[in-house]
């Protein structure tokens, strides 16, 4: 499987993803861009996708919401900002949990051999908001055990 | 964990001899003379070290007689690996699923 690449560098309320895919660039665009085929992907499996809102055009507001089995609903909603292009999709992004906490998230899809690579770079209001966003992805406890804990200590900090 | 005292464990642990000296505590408690042994760094260079992990609450240090011990502490250190991982786990899995989806889709062309 292709590495997923998360940097999260310490002093800057940044967090920046890639990850390459055999696919074809626009057929990528299409999937992150089409609400139908975003939702067949997006999230934890174990989580129901629901798209109310997403209209990918300059001041097009989006809202989904991760549904738990038990009913408990993760709400995420923002505006698109800019016509979406797969040179650009930039939006922002606010955690129904975490009210307040927007980023600005812009994804752009490079071409390569054939192949396409995501890129997201998410900006922050402050290096504390950032850290309280990827927490309260936390919601449901600490699962990582200990054995992370080797990982963690070998591999270099993803703190830049 | 408050997200300051997230910063301030990422920050201990962006040191690779604090990192290497986490990782010699997994084996047992250490006095700062055992500790210091394999770093080409004096005393008070470890003891500065310490300082930082035990303000991060990443080790404890007990007197026991004349020497203080070192103790690793586990739960920040979990907590901070959990940050990223469980970010990683929700992109990880969500583009397996995409790359499903591509997968799918480019077997019928114009759908």
């Amino acid at each position: 499987m292709p590495e997923l690449t998360i940097t999260a560098p310490r002093d800057v309320p940044f967090i920046d993803i890639s990850r390459e895919f055999d696919a074809p660039r626009d057929l990528v665009y299409r999937a992150y861009i089409d609400p139908e085929l975003l939702a067949q992907w997006l999230g934890p499996r174990r989580l129901e996708m629901r798209v109310d809102r997403w209209d990918p055009v300059d001041g097009g507001a989006w809202r989904y919401v991760h549904v738990e089995k038990d009913g408990t609903e993760y709400g995420f909603h923002g505006v698109f900002h800019g016509k979406p292009s797969p040179d650009g999709i930039v939006q922002t992004f606010e955690f129904e949990g975490a009210p307040g906490h927007v980023s600005l998230d812009s994804l752009l899809l490079e071409e390569r051999d054939g192949k396409t690579v995501i890129h997201t770079h998410s900006v922050y209001q402050s290096v504390e908001a950032r850290d309280a966003m990827v927490q309260a992805g936390m919601a449901d406890g600490l699962r990582e055990g200990f054995d992370r804990l080797e990982e963690l200590l070998g591999r270099l900090v993803p703190v830049g | 964990m408050p997200s300051d005292q997230l910063s301030t464990v990422f920050g201990a642990l962006a040191d690779p001899t604090r990192r290497a000296i986490l990782a010699r505590l997994m084996e047992g408690d250490l006095t700062v003379g055992e500790l210091r042994s394999p770093f080409a760094v004096s005393q008070p260079a470890i003891s500065r070290h310490l300082k930082v992990l035990e303000g991060a609450g990443l080790i404890s240090r007990t007197k026991r007689a004349t020497a203080r011990l070192s103790h690793l502490e586990a739960a920040p250190l979990m907590e901070a690996t959990a940050w990223l991982a469980r970010y990683r786990e929700y992109w990880d899995e969500s583009f397996e699923r995409l790359d499903e989806l591509l997968a799918t889709l480019q077997r019928r062309p114009g759908q």
